[in-house]
Order: structure tokens, then sequence, then C-alpha cells
């Protein structure tokens, strides 16, 4: 069965400004992610995926092309819209977790809940489902500098998929924990796209972790390479 | 409520540098406030007149005394309610360095046009009926012990001699802001004593203290007093109690301008210290904020953050600064003895002290936020590990 797809990319290109020199990173790209997708970005440092990531998780703005997620042109969101669409549409995990120190786990994963509608109540509900999911239940009371690297990044994931977000972008989240903490954090990627059905778009270096994912694409000097399916 | 606990949370993250910055605006609250009341001090004695009263004085120099006789020229002119006379004794109790102000009074005509100096019947009485008898004001008392019925030596310095006084009745001040630090005695006293001593110092007055009925007539009266002694021997210069009092002050009013720049850069330089901790602060929570943006927190939330915790520590350090500003001053106020009339913490210090308190909190969090708000989601990010 073919699902829609969740994300549309057209001739997308971006580049830096270095002091006078402009530097290409992204050139002409173009490629679609369906709903329920786990596509893994892979290349060498500088090639362009974590600015790929950032772009479609709208913390970055493209010089040419659209980018359509859930049919949303993301581009053509002035900044308090692409917050409001972010808080909305998109879970974030990172590479050294990004937890606010001074907030508990539950706090921390209650943070996006903040910018919704839900009463106090239906928030702890939520953050309560989320953590026991993580197997952090025992843990929701403790700051990140009482938890283990694997366990922070469990919150964050946590955190990253409390509001039911449209896609859920990791970037190198295996990249700061050892491998039996990063093999755990994989899993717990795989199960919330397997049996939750996230569209999960993780961006890696690591080949072992990029073997979690359905989908491998390759970035170097800014330009995509073929699908690569592994399932 | 959540952002609350977030402000707080983080103004405590780093104990020492909140616990410095703190102590910093203490400080600097507490030096400011207690600049500020002896600046007050300083004016406390303009600032406890009364509209009603007018002081007229030689026309060339307080030094130069007015005639006794000019008395019931005055209370006849149109407006005048009650006359009284003083004058100015300076003599020296013990040592030179117990200054306190002294005056010879016409007593019951003075107290009548000084309704704020609160005595007790009796010992108002007491005070009348003895040719030597001095009232004191409470300030006073408390500063050299004294009560009722003690016998204060003073050697003369205007008018040669050893005096001697006995303490009939202790006054208090109707407000805050009444002198309870004076010494009176009665002028008959001091003017026989002349008559036999030095006849022709006799019979003369410092200034006089004019009661009016209308307080708005003061300008048409004090014309009137001076007009009545044009071209004698000793003209006349009629002011409101107030513009007399502050004719005092403007004689040190250079340093009173230096006092005032200096509370004012104490709180500029507090400025700068709270406004580097947040900017350090700031710089080192770049990730965080980013974090918070990319989760669709709006600039708007940030401010509020930075904004908050800045304010917090400005308005504890503020708080304890003032609370501090009281025994401080205090205790200032009783080593300073009887050189400051009246030397108290107004309301008005207080809320100058907390606007400085907040404006401090809320300068410190202009530039903080101003980044902050202009971070870049993917530069922020970058700033972590």
């Amino acid at each position: 069965m073919n699902l829609p797809n969740i994300v549309e990319i057209k001739n997308l290109s971006k580049s830096y400004r270095r002091g006078e020199q402009i530097v290409p990173v992204l050139n002409d790209i173009s490629f679609d992610i369906p709903e329920g997708e786990f596509l893994a970005l892979m290349g060498p440092s500088g090639s362009g995926k974590s600015t790929l990531l950032n772009l479609i998780a709208g913390i970055d703005k493209p010089d040419r092309g659209e980018i359509r997620i859930g049919g949303v042109d993301i581009t053509a969101l002035s900044e308090s819209q692409l917050a409001d669409w972010r808080a909305a549409n998109v879970g974030f995990v990172f590479q050294f977790y990004n937890l606010i120190p001074v907030l508990t786990a539950f706090e921390n994963v209650e943070l996006p809940l903040l910018l919704t509608r839900l009463s106090g109540k239906q928030r702890k509900q939520h953050v309560e489902t989320a953590l026991s999911m993580m197997g952090l239940s025992e843990r929701m009371h403790h700051y990140p500098s009482e938890l283990s690297g694997g366990e922070q990044q469990r919150v964050a994931i946590a955190r990253a998929v409390v509001s039911d977000p449209t896609i859920l972008v990791a970037d190198e989240p295996t990249g700061d924990l050892d491998r039996v903490a990063a093999d755990d954090i994989l899993n717990l990627l795989g199960r919330l796209n397997r049996e939750l059905g996230k569209t999960i778009i993780l961006v890696t270096h690591d080949s072992h972790a990029a073997q979690s994912a359905r989908i491998i694409r390759h970035l170097d000097k800014g330009v995509l390479d073929a699908n690569k399916v592994l399932t | 409520m959540y952002l609350l606990k977030l402000v707080f949370r983080n103004a405590l993250r780093h104990k020492l540098r909140t616990g410095l910055t703190l102590l910093g605006i203490v400080v600097a609250i507490l030096a400011f406030g207690l600049l500020r009341t002896v600046v007050n001090a300083w004016y406390a004695g303009a600032e406890s007149t009364s509209a009603a009263r007018l002081i007229t004085r030689n026309a060339i120099s307080l030094v130069f005394q007015l005639p006794l006789t000019y008395q019931e020229r005055i209370r006849k002119i149109p407006g005048v309610a009650g006359v009284s006379h003083a004058n100015w004794f300076g003599g020296v109790y013990i040592s030179a360095k117990n200054f306190f102000p002294q005056f010879a009074i016409e007593a019951p005509t003075y107290l009548d046009l000084y309704p704020e100096y609160i005595l007790p019947e009796e010992e108002k009485k007491a005070f009348l009926l003895d040719r030597k008898g001095a009232i004191i004001g409470k300030k006073l008392a408390d500063q050299f012990g004294w009560k009722v019925g003690d016998v204060v030596p003073l050697r003369g310095t205007i008018f040669p001699g050893n005096w001697s006084f006995t303490i009939r009745g202790i006054y208090h001040g109707a407000e805050q802001k009444t002198d309870t630090s004076q010494f009176f005695f009665h002028w008959y006293y001091l003017n026989e004593t002349l008559k036999r001593t030095i006849p022709r110092r006799a019979n003369y007055v410092g200034v006089y203290i004019v009661g009016i009925t209308h307080p708005e007539h003061a300008a048409e009266v004090s014309q009137e007093i001076d007009n009545t002694f044009k071209n004698s021997l000793a003209e006349t210069l009629t002011e409101t109690e107030k513009a007399f009092q502050l004719s005092f002050v403007e004689m040190t009013e250079a340093i009173l301008v230096a006092i005032q720049i200096v509370s004012f850069v104490i709180i500029v330089i507090i400025m700068a210290v709270m406004a580097n901790t947040m900017a350090m602060t700031a710089r080192e929570r770049a990730a965080e904020y980013a974090t918070l943006k990319a989760l669709g927190f709006a600039p708007p939330f940030l401010a509020k953050l930075i904004f908050g915790e800045s304010l917090a520590i400005a308005v504890l350090g503020g708080a304890v600064g003032i609370a501090c500003t009281f025994p401080v001053a205090n205790a200032f106020g009783n080593a300073m003895g009887a050189l400051f009339k009246v030397f108290y913490v107004s309301w008005q210090t207080v809320a100058t002290q907390l606007a400085a308190a907040l404006l401090v909190g809320a300068i410190a969090a202009i530039l903080p936020t101003w980044r902050a708000s202009r971070v870049k989601i993917a530069d922020g990010l970058r700033n972590i590990g």
C-alpha cells in the first residue's frame, strides 16, 4: 500500500556565507518521504545532512525551493507561524539531548504541552504515558544531571513524541552514547515507527545507527543519492 | 506558574554568582538609600517648616540683630496673627563636639507659633514659670540622657559667661520630620543678664517669627513688614520660613550635589555589574534558548524568562537593601548626633530605592533578551557540547 507523502521537497538549495565567501551546502535537492517512513540521512561531516534536517524541521530557511510538510509549504511561513507550526508538527531529538537542566524529566517532557490547550491534568497524563513508554516512570522526578546519557536521551525522545507530532527529527541521537545505550535508543525509535507509525528522519554518520531505518539516503557535497531500501 | 518556577530555578542555578550579584545590589541600594537620606536630612529644616510662618531678620545679615521694639509694630500689620522672637545662643556643652542648636525664645508666643512641638501641659507650665528653665527635644534628651530636672551648664560664645539651665520639659514632634534636637530657654533671662553685663546688646533679637492668618498672602505681608522698616537703622528682610531654612542649605549646596551624583553613580555601577551577569548567563544558555525556540516557544517567552530572572534578583537584592537601610540609617543618625536635625528614611526614599532596583533589573535584561530573541536556532544549537 502506497502511503501519501508527508514530506515533499522540491529544488531545495541552501548556502552559507563565510566572510566574503558563499559556501553552497545543498544543491537543488528534490525528494519525498512517505507518511510513517523511517529514513536515515547519512553523509560525511559537512555534507549538509544536518542542514537538510534543520530545513525540514523548520528551524532554518532555504535560499530556494519548496518544503511541504503534511501539505503545508513551510518556506512561506513567517517566524511566528513557523514557531507555532513546529510546536504542533515536529518532535526534536538532539545529539546532546538539550534538556533544560533545572527542570525534572517530567517538567522537560511537559514543556511542549505548555503550548497546547491541554489542562494541567491532561498534560500530566500525557507526560506520564510518554515517560512510561520510554521506561522512565521511576525516574520522572529526577533532574537531567541525575540521569545517565541513555536515560537523558529517552527523556528527550519522550519530549519529542509527547505532543504527537507529524514528524520526528533526530540529529545524531546516538552520537554521545555508548553502544548499549545507543542500541537502546535506536530500538525505541524503531518501535515508535513500527508501533505508532511515526515518521522519523534520522541524521547520522554511523552506519550501524542507520541500519535501524527502513530507507537510507546518502548526502555528499549537497547532492542526494538514490534511495537504498533496507527492508 | 511554570514560568515562575523556571525563572526562580534559573536564578538559583549559579548560587555563588547570584549570591555575589545580590550582595552587590544590596550594598548599592543600601548606600543609595543612605545617601538619599543624608540629602533629605539636609533639607529637613526646610521640609518641616510651616507656610503660615514668616521669618523677619536684619536685611544686611543674620549676624546683625533687630530692635525689640519692632515686635509691636509687626503685630499691628494686617494679616499678622502673632509674633515671637528668638536668638541663636551658640553655647558649648562641655566640649564643642557636643554641638546642638540652642535658642533663647519668647516662650509663650513661640510655643503658640510652633504647635508641632508637643509638650505636656504641666511641663509647659513649669517651663513658663521658671526664668532659668529650658525645654529640650526628645532626640536631644536621648542623645545626652537628660531628663526633667537635670541642670545643663553651657559656656557662652556669642553671649559670654557660664550659663546653667534646668530642664523643665521634653517635647515630642507632632510629625516624624519635626526637629526634636533643639534646646529652648527664655529670651528674657538672656536679656536681663545682658542688661547687667553688656547693656548695649540688650533689647535686641535675632529673628522675628511672624504667624500669618492667610499663607496665600505671605508675599504681601512680607512686603508690608519690610516696607514698615524701610530707611530705618535696621532694615528687615522677611521671607517664608521655608525660604529662610533653604538659605542655610544653599550654603552647602555643592556638597549636596556631589552626594546626589555619587548616589546615582552607585546605581549606574551596579547596573553595569548586573548587566554583565545577565549577559554572561544568557550567553551560557544560548543552546537552551535555541531548544525552547525549536520546540515552538516564541521570543516573548524568552524575554519573560530573562527579564523575570533579572528582575527577581534585582528586586530581592533591592528588598534586602531597603530592609537594611533602616537600621543602618538609624545607627548613622545616632552616630551623627545633632548634626542632622532629623534623620529618618522617608517613604519617598524607599520608593526611589525600589524604583532603582527595578530599573537595574530591567535595563540589565534588555541586551541579553535582544540577543536571545535574535539568535538563529541552528546557530544556538551548535553552542552545545
